[in-house]
C-alpha cells in the first residue's frame, strides 16, 4: 500500500495505471459477508457455509476503492491487496 | 494514535490511504506489532495456529505506512491544551489530531494473582493458558459470556475437564435472548461441559474457585472471563468526559481534534438513536476508519452510524449477528429450527428491526435481514407477515 492516489472516497477514478491483485486466506475467513456487501463484483459467499469466494482476482480500477475497503473491514483479516 | 491494535491501525492506514502525508505515531503498550484478537480464544488457544498467524499486517506493509511505532510503552497522561501525550518512558508526543483507541482490560476477581489464574485478552495470555491445558486438566471458567464460552469449547476440544460458572440463570441472555442462550447452554452440555448457572463466585482460591456460599469448585486452572473495563485511567483529569469508556458524540469525537475508536469509545450511534460501546472486532476497524476520515476532513465530517457485527464459534456452532441486540424487546425465530441449531432469529427494539442472529443459514438470507436492520425497517412490515400468529 503505497498511498498513491490520495483520497479514496468511492467512485473516483483514482488508481489508473495501477494493477491490483487480491488474495484471500480462506482458512481465516469467518463468513461475515462484509466484503460481499462492500464489493459484490469481487467477492461472493459459498452457499453452504458462507466462506468467501473470490470472483475477480484482478479487479478493474473503478473497483479498487471498494476492494481496499473490504480488505480493511474484513473481521478476520483474510483479504490482502497487492498493488503495483 | 494511542492504542496499537485494530482501531489504531485502521485509523493510521486510512489516514495514509486518503492522502495524509504528515507524521504519524502509533503508541501501544504491548510489545507486538498490531495483531488480531478474535483468534486468541479460538485457533491460538486451540493450538491450530501459532502466533505467526495473528499479526494484522506484514512488517513490509507496516513499513510502507511510514509510522513512528512506539510499542511496549503505555500512555500515562494527556494534556489537551498543550496537545501532548505523555508516555510511561517519560517521552511526550505532540499531536495535531489524536485518536484514542486504548481498548479494554479484563475485569478481575479477588485472589486471581496466582499461577493458576488466567485472563484472556492478549497473545501472551492465550499462550500461557494454552500451555496449561490438555487431556485431564481441570479448567474452571468464570463467566459464560462469549469469551468464556468460546474458551470452554476450545478447552473441551483439547481434552480438558471444564466447569463453566455463570451468575445469570441463562448464559448470554442479555446479549442474544433467553431462548438462544439456552440453545448455547445445550451445546455446552452436549459436549460435556459442567455448566453451572446462577452461581456467585467469590474468589480464585487455593485449589480452584470459591463460591460465595463457601463451596470450592476444584480446578487446576481458572480462567476469569467476567467482562472488561475500558482503559481510560490515563485520561483521568485530562478534561475529557469519562463514564463507561471515553464519551464521544455521533462523530466519535471526544473533544475538538480528539476522537475515540474501538472498545474504549462510547459514542452516540444515530442509526439506533442510542449511545453504545461495542467490544467487537469489526467495530474497532470501522470506527478507526471513520475517525480518520473525520480528522482529515473536518468540514465534511460524517456521523459514525454502523450496523454492528460479531461472530462467535462454539464447537460446530458459528453465530453471526448484525445489529444492536442489547436491550431488545422481542426475539423471533423466522427461519430454520433452534433445536437443530440451524436458524435465523430477528430482534425487535421498539417498533423496528434491531438485529439478526443466524447459525448455519445461507448467507443471502442473513444479508437480506442485515439490510432490514441497516434501513431500520418497521418490525410489522418485515416480520409481521412471516409470523401471523405472533409465534
Amino acid at each position: 500500500m503505497s498511498g498513491e492516489g490520495g483520497g479514496s472516497r468511492k467512485g473516483e477514478g483514482e488508481g489508473k495505471g495501477v494493477t491490483m491483485r487480491v488474495e484471500v486466506d480462506v482458512p481465516k475467513c469467518v463468513a461475515s459477508g462484509q466484503c460481499v456487501m462492500i464489493a459484490p463484483d469481487v467477492f461472493d459467499q459459498n452457499e453452504e457455509d458462507g466462506i468467501v469466494v473470490l470472483l475477480d482476482e484482478q479487479p478493474a480500477p473503478e473497483l479498487h476503492a471498494d476492494v481496499r475497503e473490504s480488505a480493511v473491514v474484513c473481521p478476520a483479516a483474510a483479504i490482502r491487496v497487492v498493488e503495483k | 494514535m494511542v492504542g496499537g491494535s485494530a482501531a489504531g491501525l485502521a485509523a493510521a492506514e486510512t489516514l495514509r490511504r486518503e492522502g495524509y502525508e504528515g507524521a504519524l505515531t502509533l503508541i501501544g503498550d504491548e510489545p507486538y506489532h498490531p495483531y488480531d484478537r478474535p483468534p486468541l480464544s479460538k485457533q491460538i488457544l486451540g493450538g491450530q495456529w501459532e502466533p505467526d498467524r495473528v499479526p494484522l499486517r506484514t512488517p513490509a506493509d507496516l513499513d510502507a505506512l511510514g509510522l513512528e511505532l512506539r510499542l511496549g510503552v503505555a500512555a500515562t497522561g494527556l494534556d489537551l491544551a498543550g496537545r501532548t501525550v505523555a508516555l510511561a518512558d517519560g517521552v511526550r508526543v505532540p499531536y495535531d489530531g489524536l485518536v484514542i483507541a486504548t481498548g479494554v482490560r479484563p475485569r478481575r476477581l479477588p485472589g486471581d494473582g496466582g499461577e493458576r489464574a488466567h485472563v484472556l485478552r492478549t497473545l501472551d495470555d492465550a499462550l500461557a493458558l494454552r500451555d496449561r491445558l490438555g487431556p485431564g486438566r481441570r479448567l474452571a471458567v468464570v463467566g459464560a459470556g462469549f469469551l468464556g464460552a468460546e474458551a470452554a469449547a476450545v478447552a473441551r476440544g483439547l481434552g480438558a475437564e471444564v466447569t463453566l460458572l455463570e451468575p445469570a440463570p441463562v448464559p448470554l441472555a442479555p446479549a442474544v435472548g433467553e431462548r438462544i442462550g439456552r440453545m448455547l447452554a445445550g451445546a455446552h452440555h452436549d459436549h460435556g461441559v459442567d455448566l453451572r448457572t446462577g452461581v456467585a463466585v467469590a474468589e480464585v482460591a487455593d485449589g480452584g474457585v470459591r463460591l460465595t456460599d463457601g463451596t470450592l469448585v476444584e480446578a487446576d486452572e481458572v480462567l476469569v472471563a467476567i467482562g472488561s473495563v475500558p482503559n481510560t485511567g490515563w485520561l483521568e483529569g485530562s478534561g475529557l468526559t469519562l463514564g463507561d469508556g471515553l464519551e464521544c458524540d455521533e462523530y466519535s469525537a471526544a473533544a475538538p481534534g480528539v476522537y475515540g475508536a474501538g472498545d474504549v469509545a462510547r459514542w452516540h450511534n444515530p442509526l439506533f438513536g442510542t449511545a453504545m460501546r461495542i467490544e467487537h472486532r469489526t467495530n474497532a476497524t470501522e470506527q478507526g476508519m471513520a475517525v480518520a476520515r473525520n480528522l482529515l476532513r473536518p468540514d465534511e465530517r460524517r456521523p459514525f452510524a454502523p450496523v454492528p457485527y460479531f461472530w462467535s464459534d462454539q464447537y460446530d456452532v458459528r453465530i453471526q449477528a448484525h445489529g444492536y441486540l442489547r436491550g431488545h424487546d422481542e426475539v423471533a425465530v423466522v427461519e430454520g429450527d433452534l433445536e437443530a441449531r440451524k436458524f435465523l432469529a430477528v430482534y425487535r427494539s421498539g417498533d423496528r428491526v434491531a438485529g439478526v442472529l443466524a447459525v448455519g443459514m445461507p448467507p443471502k438470507a442473513v444479508r437480506t435481514w442485515r439490510q432490514a436492520v441497516a434501513t431500520r425497517a418497521a418490525w410489522r412490515d418485515a416480520v409481521g407477515e412471516l409470523l401471523p400468529e405472533g409465534a
